[in-house]
């Protein structure tokens, strides 16, 4: 699907060339639209998901406290699905993500209750240990050249097992204010008490300024140098869409608590890794190692040092995510993050991830952990077991991956 | 009234957006070898897929008439019960398998209570591997034979199914000038005992050495069918590029400037038995605007030469001097063999030279994406526009610098990785095999494209198993023998009696 539009001629991309998409026929117009949807495919099956489960929880799911929830609850799994889809584009896997994340938070718990470290000394300490296991990884996997489902296979058993020796058999809880607002702070009543707060809807025009201002630049930068570029009512009518989903998420955040210091976590965390991934050097070595490793070496990039310090960056955001997690609990337990991996991996996929590597987007994983949260959190409105939960979980991610599958196949990939 | 035993009559075939084939007709005599040639993309291996069922009947127009009888298959097992088998160019064989578990795979040999007869296959498998010619045990696994003998079992295999027509697709492409003399034996043997062969090759001299007939292929379309009498070389080329190609080798006048790059005692060991000497004690140098072939039959270690060279991607125990504009030079890794201005494209693009999955934009930005990089950012509107410069210097044929390299033609591709190259900015560039697996026209541009960076001051390297192409556009030739360079000439001197003898020289022992 995500083929070129053949309509276009040699003749409209030549650089200078400026396209005029009004001019287009009516039926390139329709089939740039249908390609665009065909990409954006999970995006539209996270939009099903929701209005399916706003039906039928009639309307709990889209209420602004569940809104919020959604975001805290889902927090963490977000944030390794963003360092997992950057292994699994560059053909990895890691399955110790929710070990180390448990003994982080227990490390965490050592540091901030009993040696009663101040709140900011024990993030910093913690996200250290997190990036030395990345280390530790990350130096069998790039340079001794041990596949990576081994080494954290071998991780997760591992760092379990740290996690028990650290909590001693017990739990640590009871963790500072300040680090818990990590996991379920919120940012508002800035400007005093409102009905709806000021500062939320403030940040979330702010957002919408900055995603239109960011769109139409880009626009006009793909003009400038001759490139096809979508036509101009398809352009509005999905920057009005963005909006107005954007729009009614600040609304509700600030008809509640205002936002989650985990959603301005996620956010900071989407664009600078979004930004990595397409724009700097790294990310593109990324994506040329998981789509030819050969080539990519022969090409001179450094291929070791690449997978090393993609998995030093797993280890650090893995201990961000089980900072959340402790914090959001306040306690740091031996079951904590037990099964993250699996939904992290899940969300990467979902996501439109390939398996073989070389494909992959921070914002597909980041959608496809949305759709996992959007079912955990409608399924349990709904009050339904945890056993069929897991049951349709598992069958969204099968079809996803099979729905992928079918439509590359199709595309003749 | 006819005694072919196929029959392909107005078969066409779409596909979305594109007719591969169309209307095309083609008779296949009994008991003859029948080539079939055609440019890449002309449609041939659509063809045979057509014939052996990999499109089933339905999904094309036209008839097929096998043995008088009108088929539909509907699958490769339709086919193979007809007693039509197909060899492809990537041989279809399971590296751990023993010869007899490959040659019998899906086809077991069964005995008592339906378990495999271990003996009766082996004895089987030695029946069939000496109609072939190859003298291996059939116990011995694939991965420990070479290229050469893999392709004789799976001949052996499409014997063991009783076949009456044969069909192997290219299939010396990658075999060394011996064992695909064995291999052209082996089907002329066959025809002996009444089994018809059809061979797709770009090689017109195997085509004219076994061919009883040729059927040329363009765009889809049958052009004509030659009788062996009447093939010649020009003819069928003229008939694949619809035109006359006067000179298959662009013109060339070298202006030739300083040496730029001179390699002193470049010993290399293998990689992982560092006992063995590949590469023995090579010394060459390249000058501004010349361009310098490097001869060697196959394992002669020519690629081991300019891979240790590039980055020491290959090999191990790697001693010796690089020079360039006479100042010595490191290439440790590939990053700074790149650095220092070597390029090197690879014999292989498809495993080591492309990323497959992704556009061209990104596989020429690849090798500079530094060059690239504002504010620790890449540049991606410039990135479009450079590739999009090369699309059109290097008549690189896609509608758009977006599309994956994965659907270009080999010529395209090997343009792509020659843009990549070129992107880098080298002084040097060292082209392993630039024109294998691409068909007739598309040499024509690649050997243009080599004349103009030469032209543009560039040393190149080129290394070829076709000796008529190196002597076709050099300046001056290696030839290189077991790893030791073997002679030295300038490309007037350089008849083909010579340089053969040259590397054919033994060691002295």
């Amino acid at each position: 699907m995500s083929n070129p539009t053949p309509t276009t001629s040699e003749e409209t991309q030549l650089p200078g060339g400026n396209v005029n998409p009004v001019e287009n026929k009516f039926t390139d117009r329709l089939s740039h639209v249908l390609a665009d949807l065909g990409k954006n495919g999970i995006f539209i099956a996270l939009v099903a998901v929701v209005v399916l489960f706003s039906i039928l929880t009639n309307g709990i799911l889209l209420r602004p406290q569940n809104i919020s929830n959604l975001v805290v609850q889902n927090g963490y799994i977000l944030v390794l699905a963003i360092g997992m889809v950057m292994v699994i584009i560059a053909g990895h896997i890691d399955l110790s993500v929710g070990s180390v994340a448990a003994f982080v938070g227990a490390c965490s718990g050592v540091f901030a209750v009993q040696w009663g470290l101040p709140w900011w000394l024990s993030v910093i300490l913690s996200l250290g240990i997190g990036a030395l296991v990345g280390v530790w990884q990350g130096f069998w996997i790039a340079f001794v050249g041990i596949p990576a489902f081994i080494v954290t296979l071998a991780g997760m058993l591992i760092f379990r097992g740290l996690a028990l020796v650290v909590l001693g058999n017990a739990n640590i809880g009871s963790f500072p204010a300040e680090y818990r607002a990590l996991g379920n702070g919120f940012l508002t009543d800035v400007f005093g008490e409102f009905e709806l707060d000021p500062l939320t809807l403030g940040v979330g025009a702010l957002a919408i300024i900055a995603i239109i201002v960011q769109q139409v630049r880009t626009r006009r930068g793909r003009q400038k140098y001759g490139q096809d570029v979508e036509p101009m009512a398809w352009f509005i009518t999905k920057l009005v869409l963005v909006s107005a989903a954007i729009g009614f998420f600040a609304y509700s955040l600030a008809g509640y608590k205002g936002i989650p210091i985990t959603l301005i976590l996620l956010a900071v965390l989407v664009l600078v890794y979004g930004i990595v991934m397409n724009r700097t050097v790294f990310g593109r070595h990324i994506y040329a190692i998981g789509g030819n490793r050969h080539a990519a070496e022969l090409s001179g990039i450094k291929t070791r040092r690449v997978d090393f310090w993609l998995f030093v960056n797993m280890g650090t955001l893995a201990a961000l995510a089980g900072l959340i997690f402790t914090a959001r609990l306040n306690l740091a337990g031996p079951k904590a993050g037990d099964g993250f991996e699996l939904e992290a991996i899940s969300a990467a996929f979902i996501g439109g991830a390939a398996v073989q590597g070389g494909v992959g987007t921070i914002g597909g994983a980041i959608i496809g952990g949305l759709i996992i949260g959007v079912l955990n959190n409608g399924m349990s409105i709904l009050g339904i077991g945890i056993e069929w939960q897991q049951v349709v979980k598992g069958l969204v991610l099968l079809l996803a991956v099979a729905f992928d599958v079918y439509n590359r196949r199709r595309s003749g990939n | 009234m006819t005694t072919n035993i196929l029959e392909m009559r107005g078969i066409t075939k779409t596909f979305p957006g594109v007719k591969a084939l169309s209307n095309v007709t083609i008779g296949v005599e009994r008991g003859e070898v029948h080539a079939i040639c055609g440019e890449n993309g002309a449609g041939k291996s659509t063809l045979m897929k057509v014939l052996s069922g990999v499109y089933p009947h339905g999904t094309y127009d036209g008839d097929i008439v096998f043995e008088n009888e009108t088929v539909e298959f509907r699958d490769l097992t339709d086919s193979e019960a007809k007693g039509i088998v197909i060899i492809h160019q990537e041989l279809a064989l399971s590296p751990y398998l023993s010869i007899a578990e490959n040659i019998f795979l899906n086809n077991e040999l069964k005995g008592r209570g339906g378990l495999i007869d271990w003996n009766k296959t082996n004895f089987e498998a030695s029946k069939l591997l000496a109609r072939v010619g190859l003298r291996e045990n059939p116990t011995t696994k694939i991965m420990d034979i070479g290229v050469g003998k893999q392709q004789l079992v799976e001949i052996a295999k499409a014997l063991s199914k009783e076949v009456k027509l044969l069909i192997l697709d290219e299939p010396t492409a990658a075999l060394n000038d011996e064992d695909s003399d064995h291999l052209l034996d082996l089907i002329l043997h066959l025809k002996g005992q009444g089994i018809t062969s059809i061979i797709i090759s770009h090689k017109l001299n195997e085509i004219k050495k076994v061919a009883d007939s040729v059927t040329v292929i363009r765009d889809g379309k049958t052009i004509e069918t030659i009788a062996k009498q009447d093939v010649t070389e020009d003819r069928i080329i003229k008939d694949m590029v619809g035109r006359d190609l006067e000179h298959r080798y662009p013109d060339h006048t070298p202006h030739i400037g300083e040496e730029l790059l001179r390699v002193e005692d470049w010993t290399a060991h293998h990689p992982q038995d560092t006992s063995r000497v590949m590469v023995d004690n090579v010394n060459l140098h390249v000058r501004a605007g010349e361009i310098v072939g490097i001869a060697g039959l196959m394992g002669a270690g020519r690629t081991e030469f300019a891979m240790s060279l590039f980055g020491q991607s290959y090999g191990s125990k790697i001693t010796g001097k690089v020079f360039l504009r006479g100042k010595e030079i490191k290439t440790r890794t590939v990053a700074e063999a790149i650095d220092q201005g070597i390029a090197y494209a690879t014999e292989d693009r498809k495993t080591y030279g492309l990323n497959l999955i992704e556009d061209i934009k990104r596989n020429i930005s690849m090798a500079s994406l530094k060059k690239l990089e504002k504010y620790g950012l890449v540049h991606d509107n410039e990135e479009y526009a450079v590739a999009n410069e090369y699309r059109k210097s290097m008549n690189i044929k896609a509608p758009s610098v977006l599309v994956k390299t994965g659907k270009l033609s080999g010529g395209n591709q090997q343009k792509v990785v020659l843009s990549k190259w070129i992107y880098s900015d080298p002084d040097v560039l060292i082209l392993d095999e630039p024109t294998r697996g691409i068909d007739v026209g598309a040499k024509y541009e690649i050997y243009t494209i080599i004349n103009r960076l030469a032209a543009a001051g560039k040393g190149i390297i080129v290394i070829s198993s076709e000796l008529p192409e190196l002597l076709g556009i050099c300046d001056r030739v290696y030839a290189l023998s077991e790893g030791r360079i073997t002679g030295e000439l300038p490309v007037e001197e350089a008849t083909p009696e010579a340089m053969l003898k040259l590397m054919t020289m033994e060691k002295p022992r």
